[in-house]
């Protein structure tokens, strides 16, 4: 199910670039949008609370673009 | 005043518990009697001077203070019964079910709460299944509502003295187990023993004109209260036998359960004589008409006005005529200064009856006078600096002009006033799309601001020429539309003018300068669209049938006006006067051009007839022709599939592809005989120039009067055959000609033979069906969405977050694009490279 093409892409963030992207958008953790820890996509990376997940999603207005979440 | 200057730091729910409500009475109310022979209210009654007065003169006993200053105080009855409160059921249940019902503990051990953690909803459910106290080891019975106010335990009916009883012995500690707050908040506090009376100020009585007393519902449900209480007193002292108290314990039971909701299902609602129900404490809450949605959500407004709405092209955009009895009652004040005291004197002169003149005058005190013959001398002698007279609607006054649905920030727009005499309201046929206005019969409302603030506010940020650019798709949202647009593209196209005539017409629609007019004897057309524009523009756009459209130096040189050019929604020409001129001057050329468009009309003469769909008659053979080659390869192909010889299409079995076939067929017949109408109708044809300008309607329409209709289609295939196999009883069942199914062949003007009327009329009557079911579906759906998304914003960073400063979106649209500076979503890079270098 996770290969399906209407699945996008996710991926896991290590330590540094999760700090890179709350930084960027001047955030904490608690107001990125949400991830459940047993999301079917994500299960592979054996999620914990807190990590970022980075989604790559196709966008009709700019083909790609890039959504993150954290796992609650 | 005495203004307090506190923040609130805190607020806790709880309920009043019998002492309260008998500490914060000032009065104990025991007789259902309202007045004494006098008029007076009886002490003790429930019109109690001490709960407040609605009388004038009164003075109010308990504060000192009269009619419209004495907010009101609460009295108080005592019960001869404690009474269920209909409200508390709930919880009452609840801890019924939670405490044992000897020992009156919590049904749980200590060990059990803390061997685990549980949410209240757990632990409430926990306690509801315990058979057996865990701390006297007896038996606890289940417990049921008896609707609406009875608790059944087991099988024996539970008293509400028996549960109070019950109540109170339960611990503080073990009450806040279950998550109440002892302090605010004790069980047996649900059941009232003590009943509030609430302030005569809140259910005032009115006096009709005949003199006579008629009283709130909310008084006479009260007074219901006291009767059966006393009548219960008496019994009670009287030592009457069980069964006549009881039924008198139910009676109040029902009337104090009426009085806090008379719409529970299972509780016959309380009447008056004539048979309407009360209206008692949660119905002056509730719902729509309630005080939430009705007084405070929505208000009444001064200043304001509504009636009906036509049409007036020869007023401007940003114009609203007014009738002159609207502005003769709406006002707007003007303070006198000494440099107007001459020019507000006049108006005083005049009186209210006369335009334009005063209805109201505030003298220097502050002190309110109306303006009728008889105080006018006194008021002129009052006259002097700093009084404020409220005089009456003048043109070019700043009014807020709204039709609903307001779905968009262009449903109020601030426009001038234009006195007008009849009964509506008048505005320009080119602000309709903004509104979304027709004038059948619609009404549209008008706001006019009082103070100085609130006009350059309108002024700034509503006027009419501020909002030509939808925010949606950064498009205009006005444009010219119809008659300005044909008559545009006939001048532009066709025309030529003497120049006498020419002069004429541009003086009419405003312009007095003539020196951009070329001084030859007759004028082509395009010099007079030329001489509105301004000397400086360059323009380089396309028309609608897609040939270039050139002004050089404000010199329409190419090409001819049309809806692409003019046009609502993509008026390129619009929107460049616009971006160029500014707002002001924008929105006077648009103005202009629409003006000139409907003047060469009113000269020129414009009438779509029904000669328009005249056709000729080899026109007709070889439509005829056509149709008949069409109708032999539709049988053909019928033949075929009753043959079992049909190609069968991919994905589809014989009975879909034959209707495919057929569809197809039949819509390409259509097609070429719209092409055959269209290239053998004249140039000059009022219909065709209405189609070509983009005015109204398209070839399809013509096409379908002049010759063909076409087949009638219900969703995406033709009309139904259903279960009886035809759709008429002249058919064979299981037909297939194209007749059968719904295929019009005649045009409206030959008019149709009554089974293609009845197939019209099917596709006719299914399309307006769909319409009034969906506009309140979509409507509703759109309030939705805008609620929810109402607090969300784009910060600078692109992201878009809501009122918690929570990410929805990480750049906004994920193009960052701000749509209302696009062109319909686009950014039209070549326009500006070349806007670039032209200015360089």
């Amino acid at each position: 199910m996770v290969e399906h093409t209407l699945i996008p892409e996710h991926k896991k963030l290590n330590e540094e670039d999760s700090e890179k992207i709350l930084k960027k958008f001047n955030i904490s953790r608690k107001q990125l949008p949400k991830i459940k820890a047993n999301d079917p996509a994500i299960l592979k990376f054996e999620p914990k609370k807190g990590d970022i997940i980075e989604i790559i999603r196709e966008s009709p207005t700019t083909g790609k673009s890039l959504f993150y979440r954290v796992v609650a | 005043m005495n203004y307090i200057y506190k923040k609130v730091g805190r607020i806790s729910f709880g309920l009043l518990s019998p002492e309260i409500i008998k500490k914060m009475a000032v009065c104990k109310v025991v007789t259902p009697e309202l007045y004494d022979r006098e008029g007076y209210p009886v002490d003790g009654g429930l019109m109690d001077v001490r709960m407040g007065v609605i009388d004038p003169g009164l003075v109010c006993p308990t504060d000192g203070k009269k009619l419209r200053d004495c907010p009101g105080y609460f009295g108080y009855m005592e019960l001869a019964r404690p009474v269920v409160h209909v409200k508390y059921v709930d919880i009452i249940i609840l801890t019924l079910r939670s405490f044992c019902r000897d020992c009156n503990k919590i049904l749980i051990t200590e060990e059990k709460l803390k061997d685990k953690k549980r949410t209240r909803k757990e632990l409430l459910l926990f306690l509801k299944n315990a058979k057996k106290c865990p701390h006297c080891g007896s038996k606890q019975y289940s417990f049921k509502i008896e609707k609406p106010t009875s608790f059944v335990e087991g099988d024996r009916r539970l008293s509400t003295i028996e549960m109070q009883a019950r109540f109170e012995k339960i611990s503080d500690n073990e009450l806040s187990m279950i998550g109440f707050d002892p302090k605010f908040f004790r069980p047996e506090w649900t059941i009232l023993s003590n009943f509030p009376v609430p302030p005569v100020t809140m259910r005032p009585s009115i006096t009709l004109e005949t003199g006579e007393r008629s009283e709130d519902d909310l008084t006479h449900k009260l007074s219901d209260i006291v009767r059966i209480n006393q009548r219960l007193f008496e019994n009670i002292n009287a030592g009457a036998p069980e069964i006549i108290v009881e039924d008198l314990w139910d009676l109040l039971q029902y009337h104090i359960t009426t009085y806090f909701d008379n719409a529970i299902a299972s509780v016959p609602p309380a009447r008056h004589r004539g048979g309407q129900p009360l209206k008692t404490l949660t119905e002056r809450i509730k719902s729509k008409e309630g005080r939430f949605r009705y007084n405070l959500a929505g208000k009444r407004v001064n200043f304001s006005a509504r009636t009906f709405i036509t049409p007036d092209p020869r007023i401007r955009f940003n114009e609203v005529g007014v009738p002159l009895v609207i502005a003769m009652e709406l006002t707007i004040p003007e303070r006198v200064t000494e440099w107007n005291i001459n020019y507000l004197r006049k108006f005083i002169e005049n009186g209210s009856e006369i335009y334009p003149g005063v209805n109201y005058f505030y003298s220097i005190d502050g002190k309110k006078k109306k303006v009728t013959d008889g105080t006018k001398e006194q008021i002129l002698e009052e006259l002097q600096p700093g009084c404020i007279v409220e005089r009456h609607l003048l043109n070019k006054d700043v009014v807020v002009f709204n039709r609903q649905p307001s779905l968009h920030r262009m449903s109020i727009m601030c426009h001038k006033i234009r006195i007008m005499p009849g009964k509506s309201f008048r505005l320009n046929p080119a602000v309709c799309t903004p509104y979304n206005a027709d004038f059948d019969g619609d009404e549209m409302n008008l706001h006019v601001p009082q103070t100085e603030e609130s006009r350059a506010e309108a002024e700034i940020l509503m006027d009419v020429q501020t909002q030509l650019i939808s925010p949606k798709n950064g498009l205009n949202i006005i444009g010219t539309t119809t008659d300005a647009i044909s008559g545009n593209y006939l001048l532009t196209k066709y025309l030529k003018i003497d120049r006498e005539e020419a002069i004429d017409i541009l003086y009419s629609i405003g312009v007095k300068d003539f020196s951009n007019l070329k001084s030859t004897k007759t004028l082509d057309g395009k010099d007079i669209f030329s001489a509105i524009l301004p000397d400086n523009l360059n323009f380089i756009g396309s028309s609608k049938e897609k040939k270039d459209v050139i002004i050089k130096n404000g010199k329409l040189t190419e090409g001819v006006i049309d809806k692409a050019t003019i046009g609502e929604d993509n008026g390129t020409l619009i929107r460049r006067l616009y971006a160029v001129y500014g707002e002001d001057a924008g929105i006077e050329l648009i103005n202009k051009i629409f003006r000139l468009g409907i003047e060469i009309l009113f000269r020129k003469g414009f009438t779509s007839s029904i000669s328009d769909t005249d056709l000729s008659k080899d026109v007709l053979a070889k439509n005829k022709e056509k149709l008949s080659y069409v109708e032999n390869k539709i049988n053909e192909t019928i033949d075929d599939y009753q043959k079992k010889k049909l190609e069968l299409l991919p994905g589809m079995s014989a009975e879909q592809t034959v209707e495919t076939l057929i569809l197809r067929q039949l819509n390409q017949l259509r097609d070429k005989i719209g092409e055959n109408v269209y290239e053998n109708v004249s140039e000059d044809n009022p219909t065709i120039i209405m189609a070509r300008s983009g005015a109204r309607g398209n070839f399809l329409n013509l096409a379908q009067m002049a010759a063909m209709v076409g087949q009638q289609a219900m969703g995406e295939s033709r009309i139904n055959i259903g279960y009886k196999k035809r759709t008429l009883s002249l058919y064979k069942k299981g037909e297939l000609s194209p007749e059968s199914k719904g295929f019009i062949k005649d045009g409206y003007k030959q008019g149709l033979t009554p089974s293609e009327f009845f197939f019209h009329s099917i596709t006719g009557r299914d399309s307006l069906m769909d319409t009034a079911l969906r506009t309140p579906k979509s409507g509703y759906l759109y309030r939705r969405l805008a609620n929810a998304l109402q607090d969300m914003r784009i910060e600078y960073d692109n992201t878009v977050r809501d009122a918690s400063g929570k990410i929805i979106q990480f750049n906004f649209g994920d193009d960052g694009l701000d749509v209302s500076k696009t062109e319909g979503g686009n950014v039209n890079i070549q326009r500006i490279v070349r806007e670039v270098k032209a200015n360089v």
